[in-house]
């Protein structure tokens, strides 16, 4: 299967994309080339050199280290909202499934259709502006609005599976609703939740990033892509490198990922598999 | 840079060439205010709109700050200096038609000074003992102890001479006073409409409309201004976009300076600030010329108390809280602080605050002190901080004239509470030879700096941008306004 995936061009792609990103995430844990939290005010504005590879910013700081910190920030904030989303709404989208028409599936269902009447981003603004802006919030808020995306996709996904011959089979061997779904119905619809999963994940950075860029994400002087576009936006005319460095590093990684997602998708997909075979 | 204020003669010599040139200015202002009636609300977005265009006080300010004439065309002083009896000018209309007499400046003194007033400045009126209407043209005040500084205090926004009777709510959005421009409309959110007064009791102004529109983004702003959308920000939001404007030969940077003593403020009465050591240690750990590098792109002119370096008793103290880390770490451990300690600084929308908070965060970090930022929007900033007292540290810029008569206020958000303060404050009040005045404001700033209130920062510089061709826009701020009483096109 990896080898399969990797001999997709669009996956491959996506891939080294977004490993550069992790990978830098990973080492600024250890290693940046400049702290991020000193400012050196004379030292602002310079263009990428040898020194500070990408240049520095309005207050001095070097450029590539607040990325390496930002793509932390990012990722961090990205991964527990989709793991709070996949968390909750996987197990709830399954137990609709099993109890399809009952009470608790109609309470599931439309307690979802309730977050998502609601824009992402209505929610997360709602959220910070009750608690408070801070990284924290911005993760529950994004990790809420994904919940309905997992609930919706998997009771879809295990509705399917429920009539399947060898669901039956274990529910004639005995096998009662939680273990069927969590044995038989989960594995199968693994595949499509790794690709959901990677393109919430994409939609997760974009949503740190635009919370941040409005103020309501990451606060200084944790490094966050978002912000550092809000804060060079009035420099813009002048100093383009401030908003070109940290805007490129939001495009790929979110391109990487959608990459890989597509790539996953074609390759999960049994009907376009069969297609290219 | 200096090219505005011209003297009423050239003006009036002016208002006839300027007939064929364009009447009508398209002025951009950050904040929108919350409503139109100065004498009920602290927001210098208010002043900005109505002082000197549509309300005028007993006197007012100038354009370099002196206070001159404003309604009273002159005024005389007892020999105690308890009564001033002020002459006011004859003729004077409102907007409305009706005419502007003695008993409306009794009206509107009282009110001001009442019990239950919701002047923002109550403290200007506190001397005031009684408000008479002689005749329909001289009203006489009586003051309870001598007040150097009455006169100035009279001519503050909060202080303009409202119509009797009219009806205070509805002055909110359709202010109705004696200046030279008249009020048209608002459209909220957008802008705000002004028209030339025609029965104007002084020399007309010379622009027929003004339009006064609220942009909030920075980058919207350059981009209006960029456009012609706006022909003058009297405070351009952006100061790292000044060098731009500067290079275009279509506009001009006007820079001057403001009443605006911009102070990491400190919460004297939270620990570990309460210590007097860690507050000295603060002041040395904080280096201003970086903070007015980075956060106003050299904007600024450094402050060693809360004190406009362009007063006369101005006296330069920042050596008193000179950058020196190594003695702000030896200050925190002679404190008992040997590692520091973690305390919140709240910060308000304004750049200065922003940028400036991301700086000294760094700074204080330097030395050992952790801070948790957090930004705030004015009203909760208005809430947890200069109300609720629930902050360490903030930055704030004081933008009202002569105002360190609030360290004399133990209630005032950052509770300085000096005996000996206070006593030279109403020293002061009751002083009225100018010479010993600038004595005693002297001590007062030698005080503040040693007791090292606040951390002292800088004076916001007044960065305007215009058109070249508008001429007679203020300098400098000497008070919140946007006097656009003698501005005119120079072709």
């Amino acid at each position: 299967m990896i080898k399969a995936a990797f001999k997709m061009p669009g996956f491959t792609i996506g891939f080294i994309l977004a490993m550069t990103f992790v990978l830098a995430a990973l080492v600024s844990f250890f290693w940046t080339p400049f702290p991020t939290d000193i400012v050196d005010v004379p030292n602002k504005f310079q263009l990428p050199n040898r020194v500070n590879w990408l240049g520095t910013d309005h207050l001095g700081r070097d450029i590539f280290s607040m990325l390496m910190v930002g793509a932390r920030t990012s990722i961090a904030v990205a991964v527990v909202a989709v793991g709070i989303g996949m968390g909750l709404g996987v197990p709830l989208g399954l137990a609709a499934a099993a109890r399809k028409g009952s009470l608790l599936d109609e309470v599931i269902m439309r307690g979802n259709d309730l977050v998502f009447a609601f824009p992402a981003l209505l929610i997360a603004i709602l959220i910070t502006a009750v608690f408070g802006p801070s990284a924290v919030n911005a993760i529950i808020a994004i990790g809420i609005f994904n919940i309905p995306v997992f609930a919706r996709l998997s009771r879809g996904a295990a509705l399917s599976l429920w009539t399947r011959d060898f669901v039956l089979s274990a529910r004639v061997a005995g096998k009662g609703a939680v273990r069927i779904s969590a044995e038989h119905i989960l594995p199968n619809i693994l595949n499509l939740l790794i690709v959901q999963g990677t393109i919430q994940f994409s939609l997760g950075i974009l949503a740190e990033a635009a919370l941040s860029y409005i103020g309501l994400g990451a606060q200084p002087p944790i490094p966050s892509w978002g912000r550092m576009l809000a804060d060079s936006q009035t420099m813009a005319s002048f100093a383009p490198h401030l908003a070109l460095f940290p805007g490129a590093a939001i495009v790929l990684t979110v391109l990487g990922l959608n990459l890989m997602g597509d790539a996953l998708r074609d390759l999960f997909d049994p009907k376009i598999r069969r297609g290219r075979e | 840079m200096k090219r505005i204020f011209l003297g009423a003669s050239v003006l009036a010599l002016t208002a006839s060439m300027a007939m064929a040139q364009s009447t009508h200015i398209n002025i951009g202002d950050q904040l929108e205010p919350p409503h139109l009636d100065p004498t009920a609300g602290a927001a210098g977005a208010i002043d900005n709109v109505v002082y000197a265009n549509i309300y005028e006080g007993l006197t007012r300010f100038s354009a370099d700050g002196d206070v001159i004439a404003g309604l009273a065309e002159s005024w005389d002083i007892s020999e105690d200096g308890l009564t001033y009896t002020f002459n006011l000018r004859s003729g004077v209309k409102y907007h409305d038609g009706s005419d502007m007499t003695a008993s409306d400046v009794v009206y509107s003194l009282n009110r001001a000074r009442a019990e239950d007033s919701t002047n923002a400045q109550k403290g200007l009126f506190a001397g005031i003992a009684d408000v008479t209407a002689a005749d329909d043209t001289t009203v006489v005040v009586t003051l309870t102890s001598e007040n150097g500084g009455f006169l100035f205090n009279m001519a503050w926004g909060d202080a303009i001479i409202l119509n009797e009777g009219d009806d205070v709510e509805a002055l909110k959005s359709q202010p109705n006073g004696t200046g030279a421009f008249t009020f048209t409309n608002w459209v909220q959110g957008d802008s705000i409409n002004l028209a030339r007064n025609e029965n104007y009791w002084g020399t007309p102004a010379i622009l027929e409309t003004v339009t006064i529109k609220y942009i909030s983004d920075p980058t919207a702003a350059f981009a209006a201004m960029m456009a012609g959308d706006i022909d003058a920000f009297p405070t351009f939001p952006a100061p790292e976009n000044l060098p731009q404007f500067d290079a275009d030969p279509r506009f001009t940077v006007i820079i001057g300076s403001t009443e605006g003593e911009t102070i990491l403020a400190t919460n004297n009465k939270m620990p570990p600030f309460d210590n007097p050591l860690v507050r000295k240690a603060l002041s040395h750990a904080i280096d201003r010329s970086a903070i007015i590098d980075g956060a106003m792109f050299g904007y600024g002119t450094p402050i060693g108390s809360h004190f406009a370096p362009h007063n006369p008793a101005y006296i330069d103290l920042t050596g008193e809280s000179n950058y020196d880390p190594e003695l702000a770490r030896a200050l925190l451990a002679e404190a008992g602080y040997p590692d520091g300690f973690t305390t919140t600084l709240k910060l308000p929308p304004p750049t200065y605050a922003r940028r400036g908070g991301e700086i000294i965060a760094a700074q204080l970090r330097a030395v050992g002190i952790e801070t948790e930022v957090t930004n705030l929007e004015w009203g909760s900033w208005l809430e947890e901080v200069f109300r609720g007292y629930d902050f360490g540290l903030t930055i704030v810029s004081h933008t009202e004239p002569m105002d360190f008569g609030v360290y004399a206020d133990p209630e005032y958000y950052f509770q300085y509470d000096s005996a000996e303060y206070q006593a030279l404050m109403e020293e002061l009040t009751a002083e009225t030879d100018p010479d010993r005045r600038i004595a005693l404001m002297q001590d007062a700033q030698r005080m503040m700096a040693a007791d090292d209130v606040n951390v002292y920062l800088f004076q916001l510089a007044k960065t305007g941008v215009a058109n070249k061709n508008i001429v007679g826009l203020w300098e400098n701020s000497p008070t919140q306004a946007t006097d656009l009483t003698a501005v005119y096109w120079s072709e």
